[in-house]
């Protein structure tokens, strides 16, 4: 009998630093998976966020850089435009991307830059300690909306997925969650239609991944899980919003 | 090629390309944009790549991206512009690689104005960013000279692993001058394999290279400024250029100037001499690292009797020049700023005030 | 030997195309130069100028307070620059359009109607050339061969437009000598 798991070659051995129940791991896995699967580690180049994930570097096998925060997405431009042969994806989270970084990923997507971008969406900031983030849901507490977040004073979250796709450049776009299996096969097909469509050197993709952050959240991962599904795919829908098959 | 009569900010362009460095990214602003629109027209005719980005925060960290790429890579921009990239050019710094910027100084603080201006001395020689590092900073005072110090800046900021920057006033880049272009450079980045994302498969490799600045560890982190602190010693010992004018004879004051402000100090000092006055200068050529020993030793010369730092801006080499000259002479400035440049005539008056 | 020109007018009239080709001719004739514009917000219309500086040794500041020559396009220029002038330099003055005088005994004035003679070549927009011409005849700052070579060289890519540029260039010569 052969093996019937096993570790991605582009997964390194070091054991991560994420909290328990955190779906990271999750998402790092997938990535892993689509990049052995497509036999594409001795070209990649990945480049971190500033975040929870600022460290990946140390679990997988391939290049690297670290990005300042929320600028992956022109890093990944500048190393794209310049070695176009290489795939370059970005992995960011919604601080990353969606506050400080929103102008670069807003661009890239608009010229319609040829890397992948995944985003990890959890509606809280991590590393620094659980604050507010744009996609932070109405009235969830967090560190900075201890009373919850009150829409009239800080506005609705922003749906990056939805707000991306209205760009008239193609792309490929489209929002998942790793909060089940079954959800969790939907992402992985994604993410390796995101890369493919970079291979065929066809668009700009980005998956978002709708996640969860027992720490930040004060949950048990358990009910992460479980307030994910009830609060945040209403309002996060799932889906493929674009591709540039349609038109 | 013979001389052409060329723009500074074109001719920059071109030297870059010259330089073997084929991409560029910018964002426009007064007074460089005619590096871009040169470059939006050459780049796709030498198969080069040119991008114009959505902000200047946003092209320092292309040209990180594409540095960590192990490409050629630089961009232009001025004051305002170049305090935006400070953010880039303090990951890139700390991330050693090598990537050129050019700074086409204008008035400031906050908008300023658009005129030439040397205001941006301090942020470029002694960092600009956050944290420790520096940058190899070349000032030109001709578009001729403004072209070889970018043909010389690539292989320096890839010897160093720094990034190099063109500190040039809004006159270098404005102004039209007969230039003659080197022959192109065929010096090919040597260790970029060393550390350099360009994937593995490029240099043929089983193990990953990481261009990172996070050091979480204190020792680490120490350990690493210490790398990068030997970097600007070397440079200190091995990058040291200026030139002297007029040192020969007893000069009674000593200018310390550099770029477009030097050639009006050059116009002083011939002036004066015709009038039997003797006046010496030391143009740095490299502004970091800064010519301190060759100062010192101008002003320490018997005859002289003081030194005078000639800028257009506040002053602010003036503290490098009184570093220099540790005390022996009195150590003056001279300068003025959003875009007035000072005259011969004027420096010529400070110098027989300095001297009454 | 040092000589500076400025060439100052409007917006739009090709003041900074005059010495760019004043400049491209003196480079040819070996002399070293340097162009500086003004360069900002008066770009679009109101004064525009630009100074060529040119000399038998390596231009020392390229910034002029008192130029030797001075090419006055419209009233504003001539009102504003003409007090600056070294003694012995010659004033151009686009008569046109200009109904004053330059206010100075010690100086050369040469006054040319550029507009009413480029309309007569056909052409208003070769006025600019017509002066040039002029003062360059009249200040004899370079060869006229040389300048003539200047123009070719500028226009090497609309090549239909030199033949026009050439009359321009031997109507301004004239209009030099005749006044």
């Amino acid at each position: 009998m052969g093996k019937t798991f096993q570790k991605p070659e582009a997964l390194s051995d070091a054991i991560t630093h994420y909290c328990p129940g955190c779906t990271h791991g999750v998402a790092h896995r997938l990535v892993a998976e689509v990049i052995d699967e497509l036999g594409i580690r001795g070209r990649t180049v990945g480049i971190g966020p500033v975040g929870c994930a600022v460290m990946m570097y140390n679990y997988f096998t391939f290049d690297f850089q670290e990005a300042a925060h929320g600028r992956a997405p022109a890093m990944a431009t500048g190393a794209k435009r310049v070695r176009p042969d290489l795939i370059v994806f970005t992995y960011q989270g919604d601080g990353d991307l969606a506050s400080i970084g929103l102008s670069e990923i807003v661009h890239a997507a608009n010229r319609g830059e040829k890397f992948t971008t995944i985003f990890i969406n959890n509606a809280v900031y991590g590393m620094t300690g659980g604050q507010m983030a744009p996609t932070t849901m109405p009235d969830q507490r967090t560190t900075t909306s201890p009373f919850g977040r009150k829409v009239a004073d800080v506005g609705m979250p922003i749906k990056m997925a939805e707000m991306l796709t209205s760009l008239e450049t193609p792309g490929y776009i489209a929002r998942q969650a790793l909060i089940k299996p079954k959800y969790i096969n939907r992402a992985k097909k994604a993410i390796k239609k995101a890369f493919t469509y970079q291979i065929e050197n066809r668009c700009f993709g980005l998956v978002e991944l709708i996640s969860t952050c027992p720490t930040n959240w004060g949950m048990t991962p358990v009910d992460a899980l479980k307030w994910a599904e009830e609060k945040m795919l209403h309002y996060y829908k799932l889906g493929e919003f674009k591709n540039p098959d349609e038109d | 090629m013979g001389k052409v009569l060329m723009k500074g900010n074109e001719a920059i362009g071109e030297a870059a390309i010259r330089a073997g460095c084929l991409n560029y990214f910018a964002y426009p602003i007064t007074p460089q944009s005619e590096v871009a629109e040169y470059l939006a027209r050459r780049m796709p005719e030498v198969g080069g790549v040119f991008l114009q980005g959505e902000s200047e925060v946003a092209v320092s960290y292309m040209i990180f991206g594409a540095a960590a790429c192990g490409e050629r890579i630089f961009t232009t921009s001025s004051s305002p512009g170049i305090s935006l990239m400070s953010e880039g050019i303090s990951y890139i710094s700390g991330a050693q690689c090598p990537a050129v910027f050019v700074n086409i100084m204008r008035g400031g603080p906050g908008l300023g104005g658009i005129l030439p201006s040397q205001a941006d001395y301090l942020q470029s020689t002694k960092g600009g960013g956050h944290g420790d590092y520096k940058l190899l900073v070349m000032a030109p005072a001709s578009v001729q000279e403004a072209v070889e110090m970018v043909m010389r800046a690539f292989p320096l900021a890839e010897k160093y692993r720094n990034p190099v920057m063109i500190l040039g006033d809004g006159l270098i880049g404005q102004m039209m001058e007969p230039v003659e272009f080197p022959d192109h450079l065929k010096v090919e980045p040597s260790n970029k394999n060393e550390w350099a994302t360009n994937g593995m498969d490029t240099r043929k490799s089983k193990t990953r290279n990481l261009v990172k600045t996070m050091y979480l560890n204190p020792e680490e982190l120490n350990a690493h400024n210490l790398k990068l602190k030997a970097k600007y010693e070397q440079m200190a010992r091995e990058e040291i250029l200026y030139e002297n004018y007029n040192l020969d004879g007893k000069y009674k004051v000593l200018i310390v100037s550099y770029g477009t402000m030097s050639r009006v100090c050059r116009t002083a000092i011939d002036n004066l001499k015709a009038n039997g006055l003797e006046v010496g200068m030391v143009r740095p050529q490299h502004v970091f690292p800064f010519p301190h020993q060759a100062i010192n030793q101008a002003a320490s010369k018997k005859s002289c009797q003081a030194v005078l730092s000639v800028e257009m801006c506040m002053g602010q080499m003036v503290e490098d020049v009184e570093r220099s000259v540790l005390g022996k002479r009195p150590v003056h400035w001279y300068g003025k700023c959003g875009g007035e440049v000072p005259t011969p005539e004027e420096v010529m008056e400070e110098v027989e005030r300095l001297l009454s | 030997m040092q000589n500076e020109v400025q060439f100052a007018g409007f917006g739009g009239q090709g003041i900074m195309l005059m010495g760019q080709i004043l400049a491209q001719a003196a480079m040819q004739a070996g002399f070293e130069v340097v162009w500086i514009p003004s360069y900002g917000p008066e770009m679009r219309g109101g004064t525009a100028y630009c100074t060529v500086v040119t000399g038998d040794r390596p231009i020392g500041s390229p910034i002029i307070r008192n130029p030797r020559h001075l090419v006055a396009m419209n009233r504003p220029s001539l009102e504003k620059f003409a007090p600056s002038v070294k003694a012995g330099g010659v004033i151009f003055i686009n008569s046109s359009i200009i109904s004053i005088d330059a206010g100075r005994d010690d100086v050369d004035v040469l006054k040319v109607p550029i507009i009413e003679l480029a309309r007569d070549l056909g052409n208003v927009k070769v006025a600019n050339i017509i002066a040039l011409a002029a003062f360059v005849a009249r200040s004899k700052i370079v060869d006229f061969a040389l300048l003539e070579a200047a123009v070719k060289d500028k226009f090497s890519e609309k090549e239909k437009l030199i033949p026009l540029n050439m009359k321009a260039l031997e109507e301004g010569r004239k209009a030099a000598l005749k006044s």
